[in-house]
């Protein structure tokens, strides 16, 4: 029983055939309509979209709640031009990107080793599943306070921060695919001769890769809201910080610009993933790969 | 047999009891008895579900038995035993790998050295008919192919033993003939004994030299029939002739009763 109470908090790989329907889907779409058709469409859109908020924002609402986004435009090239009231931008980003990474690598090499431990024997997962049941349940997005008192406003508290919340999201994963390895083949690499760690290294590991890889879509997001919220909550540093003053300030403006750029960040680091998971998964039919990422 | 030189596989009265989820025991095989000597192909038919696979699994050590023993070349069956080749029903090759890695699993698994385990690995799949293809995936092979892989996988070790599972269930008929051929042939001088199970009576006959019929599970031997068929064998041919079909009858005589009892259950769950 206690071995289902742990696979609560999964993200489920997306398996071949959804991934080929949805493929093929698109594939129908753009027979249809050639691609730059979407693509203009798209951006018709996104025109739309802020040109309405940017009239709105010119007549009938208040822009300085609700700012508009030419002020976000200007805000965005005052930062990259001339700087922000703590630094360079881009040393802001990397303060928050290099806590963000330190976060998800600490936190999913963790995920990863104790999941499939966990996964594997049985006796562990049985002792543990009611304290790892806690532990996800506690909104671990609050000891970012607790942690900036314990390591101070450095760099660690955020990192501790995006750890925690990074760690849950492989773990259930990891547990996961190493408890869903085929048993004939783990039967045949032990007829053929495989030691326990050989089991670990060729069977169990690669089987449970792409449940791994699938949940590091949404780990990788989880570490940039840790570092942020961490920053937000105290630091020196760091894009938290900045969107946090300008909170400070009403500056409005100030908030969205700050978003703008943690999204560019994850979505930059959402395309170096979905490539490495591209690598990891080259033995896999064509089509798993390709709509993890939507 | 002198005691000199024992059975490749022995097994006295084996029986097997699984734990099911309710806590009752349920009996797969019991009071099995059977040797199978060095060189020799015996095939098992029998019934769905009566503990044709359980057998396997006890003599490949991969289960551990109840009651009664189970020796491998004289030796009782503790762990794995050396020299046994287990070919599955179901596909066993591992996704992640190609085709060269996967037939040289065995080997770099008992340390070989990486580039002698290729270069008998690709000797191999030349035998298995599947040379140029070594830098495939599974995934992209047909279902033929991958049981190449596999027999290829099992044999690359020499086995001294070689279980096979209903290993060309899946396949479509010619495959199937094609891929009985070719194990023959692969089987044929190495001395190995073989047990290989199937549903398919003219399978188990064309193949073996001795066929054992089990009975409706809980399974034990029911009878034994010594195929005295002449070798080199062609599967396509060999089932045309009159001595084949005269076999065919014993055997489907003695397993018809099996599959009767069987059958009635099944109809019994139903209603």
């Amino acid at each position: 029983m206690s071995h289902d109470l742990l696979v609560a908090g999964e993200v489920r790989p997306m398996d071949p055939e959804t991934a080929r329907t949805r493929r093929s889907l698109g594939r129908v779409r753009g027979k249809n309509r050639s691609a730059w058709v979407v693509y203009a469409v798209r951006a018709l859109l996104v025109v739309a979209w802020l040109a309405s908020w940017e009239i709105a924002a010119r007549t009938i609402i208040d822009p300085f709640f609700y700012s508009k986004p030419s002020a976000i435009w200007d805000k965005l090239v005052v930062w990259f031009e001339d700087g922000t009231s703590h630094g360079s931008i881009w040393s802001n980003m990397a303060v928050t990107l290099e806590e963000a990474v330190l976060g998800f690598l600490i936190g999913t090499l963790a995920g990863v080793v104790l999941g499939v431990i966990l996964g594997r024997s049985r006796f562990l997962a049985d002792v543990l599943a009611p304290f790892i049941k806690g532990a996800n349940a506690i909104p671990r997005i609050v000891l970012a306070s607790l942690f900036v008192i314990w390591f101070g406003l450095g760099m660690s508290s955020k990192v501790a921060t995006a750890f925690v919340l990074v760690f849950f999201a492989v773990f259930f994963n990891a547990f996961q695919g190493a408890r869903e390895v085929d048993k004939v083949l783990v039967d045949n690499a032990r007829i053929l001769g495989a030691s326990r760690w050989d089991l670990m290294r060729t069977i169990v590991l690669p089987s449970a890769t792409s449940w791994i890889l699938a949940s590091m879509h949404v780990a990788f997001g989880f570490a940039l809201i840790g570092a942020v919220v961490g920053e937000v909550v105290g630091a020196d540093k760091g894009m938290g910080l900045l969107i946090n003053q300008a909170q400070g300030n009403f500056d409005a403006a100030g908030i969205y610009a700050g978003m703008v750029v943690v999204t560019v960040l994850a979505l930059v680091a959402e395309w170096l993933i979905t490539r490495l998971e591209n690598r990891l998964t080259a033995w896999r039919p064509p089509s798993g790969s390709q709509a993890a990422g939507i | 047999m002198t005691p000199l030189t024992p059975p490749a596989i022995s097994l006295r009265s084996a029986t097997k009891r699984f734990a099911t989820r309710s806590g009752a025991p349920f009996t797969a095989i019991t009071d099995v008895t059977l040797d199978v000597a060095a060189g020799e192909f015996v095939t098992i038919v029998g019934p769905t579900g009566c503990g044709k696979s359980t057998t396997l699994s006890l003599v490949s050590g991969l289960e551990p038995a109840s009651a009664g023993t189970v020796e491998v070349h004289g030796r009782p069956v503790t762990a794995i035993p050396e020299g046994i080749g287990y070919m599955f029903q179901t596909d066993a090759v591992l996704p992640w790998k190609n085709v060269l890695d996967n037939v040289a699993l065995g080997l770099r698994y008992h340390k070989v050295a990486k580039a002698e385990a290729h270069a008998k690995a690709r000797d191999w799949i030349q035998r298995v008919g599947l040379g140029g293809f070594e830098d495939r995936y599974p995934h992209q092979l047909s279902g033929g192919m991958r049981k190449r892989v596999a027999m290829a996988q099992s044999l690359i070790g020499e086995p001294s033993i070689l279980l096979l599972d209903e290993p060309f269930g899946a396949l479509d008929v010619q495959t199937r003939e094609h891929m009985q051929d070719e194990l023959l042939e692969l089987w044929s001088g190495t001395g190995a004994a073989v047990v290989f199970i199937t549903h398919d009576l003219t399978e188990a006959i064309s193949l073996a030299d001795r066929v054992v019929v089990m009975t409706a599970g809980p399974g034990t031997v029911k009878d034994a029939v010594q195929i005295e068929l002449p070798r080199p064998r062609k599967v396509e041919e060999i089932r045309l002739t009159p001595e084949f079909t005269e076999i065919y009858r014993n055997v489907w005589n003695s397993l018809r009763e099996e599959v009767e009892i069987t059958r009635a259950r099944g109809a019994a769950n139903v209603a």
